[in-house]
């Protein structure tokens, strides 16, 4: 095999998990289109830009709020991504009290918002195991206290792709009166999300992966059942609404979306929604198709690359992403030689999931991480096995 | 006898939202800037005409989208604060 340089065909992205790529033309159209046609500033005014800046913001939320079987579009709060979206449910419904559960799959943007809210004191965090990979659901259950005002659970692990159960902990969870957060960063676009039917009180999402936004997108989604009163905003400012008073409007989605939005972005992320929802079979559809790759590259890549290890067995990667290490082998090397000789990119190390790590048995190491996207084939994966086995042979043989 | 009337909305995401659900009903709207004599918020309301107010109401209701009043639009005030 050669330098990508000389390979007659593109480089090989399998960084679909940090961000997707590349974008639909049609999200990369959205965005030029709100800076150069339509311009204005939501809400801020009654000109024809405002309004049409204001019905294009209005429909990426009736967007969003369709993708996840939410009937009012009122209930879609836009971020700037999952992290500030998971910092508004979390440092808004804990303030500085109470006690939270959390898994042993989380990335650091639940962990590490939890944590420092437990370092300045007066929240209590529990963190349950998931041995494999799954939540221990009895434990789950044991670990709640009277005083449990929040779970956070990641929906799919970012470094392994293993989906939670949502019901079985959802129902839990209601019975108990404690709020469900999904943490749905790696699973929105990639796996059907029901907010209306699934016992969950809130949805984190991002807009710049699964749903081929732009990056500095997200969002919370919040259940009818969920009271938004009981989650205080983390900003305070302009809204376009009640200027004459002082104090922050309670409504929402005013109440959360201080500032100007990032509209060209948001106008870009429901070009990305729609155009999932246009690929065949929908959500379910990618769910489906990623299947597909990820057993097709774990087939090979066990027959083909000596000393090639998976900590999750193919049935159970929901997601599109595998993670790997070859024995002998530092992945932060194999990740090296992937992307320097073979012009394949992917991602080495902890993935900001030290938890999820620890779990399954490969911190603090780590491994190599390959995640597909939309745009992914056999024919790239087949090229990217050729790669991984060149690379251990060639290591072992220097 | 005033033509017109408005409705005015805490968020002006209702107001859009308000004024998508009438063009889609197909009744005459427009987003208008909130008359000042009605409200000292900065942003817009959506103006129907007066007949369709009955009709209108009932619509958000079902529709669920929230609302603060249906005013008369008092287009003479506009007129006067202009001079």
């Amino acid at each position: 095999m050669t330098n990508p340089a000389s390979r007659d065909v593109q480089p090989i992205y399998f960084d679909n998990a940090a961000t997707t790529f590349p974008k639909p033309q049609e999200v990369v159209d959205a965005v030029v289109g709100y800076m150069t046609t339509i311009g204005g500033n939501p809400g801020r005014s009654g000109h024809e830009r405002s309004i049409e800046a204001g019905e294009a913001v209005f429909s990426a939320r009736e967007a969003v709020a369709a993708l996840f079987c939410c009937d009012n579009p009122m209930r879609v709060v836009f971020c700037s991504n999952a992290t500030d979206a998971l910092n508004l449910a979390i440092q808004g419904i804990l303030q500085n009290s109470g006690h939270a559960v959390t898994t042993a799959m989380e990335h650091n943007s639940t962990i590490r918002p939890l944590k420092e809210l437990e370092r300045r004191g007066g929240v209590e965090v529990t963190v349950v195991p998931c041995p494999g990979g799954h939540l221990d659901v009895a434990a789950f259950e044991r670990a709640l206290r009277p005083s449990t005002k929040l779970a956070v659970i990641n929906h799919a692990s970012n470094a392994f792709g293993v989906l939670q159960r949502l019901d079985d902990i959802g129902e839990i969870c209601r019975r108990k009166n404690v709020v469900l957060l999904a943490d749905c960063a790696q699973t929105a676009g990639a796996v059907p999300i029901d907010i209306k039917n699934e016992p969950v009180d809130i949805i984190a999402f991002s807009g710049h992966k699964g749903l081929y936004g732009p990056t500095g997108t997200g969002g919370l989604v919040l259940s009818e059942r969920f009271d938004h009163g009981m989650m205080r905003p983390l900003k305070f400012g302009g809204t376009g609404s009640n200027s004459d008073s002082v104090y922050q409007p309670g409504f929402l989605p005013d109440v959360f979306e201080s500032g100007t939005l990032n509209v060209a972005g948001i106008c870009g992320l429901r070009a990305g929604i729609n155009h999932i929802l246009s690929l065949q079979g929908g959500v379910r559809g990618i769910q489906l198709r990623k299947k597909e790759l990820t057993a097709y590259f774990l087939a090979r890549a066990a027959d083909r690359i000596r000393g090639f290890r998976s900590p999750v067995p193919p049935e159970l990667v929901e997601t599109g992403v595998i993670s790997f290490a070859i024995e002998g082998m530092e992945p932060s090397d194999v990740a090296y030689y992937c992307s320097d000789r073979y012009g394949i990119m992917s991602r080495a190390g902890l993935h900001c999931a030290p938890l999820a790590h620890e779990s399954m048995g490969s911190f603090p190491r780590g491994t190599v991480r390959f995640s597909f996207g939309i745009y992914n084939t056999r024919e790239e994966i087949d090229y990217a096995v050729n790669a991984l086995e060149e690379i251990s042979t060639m290591k072992r043989s220097a | 006898m005033n033509a017109f009337s408005v409705i005015l909305f805490q968020s002006a995401t209702s107001s859009i939202r308000t004024a998508r659900l009438l063009k889609k009903e197909g009744i005459e709207r427009k987003m208008v800037p909130i008359p000042r004599n009605l409200s000292p918020d900065c942003g817009y309301c959506v103006r129907i005409r007066s007949e369709d107010a009955g009709r209108v109401k009932d619509l958000l209701v079902q529709g669920g989208v929230e609302f603060d009043r249906i005013e008369e639009w008092a287009e003479v005030l506009i007129n006067r604060e202009a001079m």
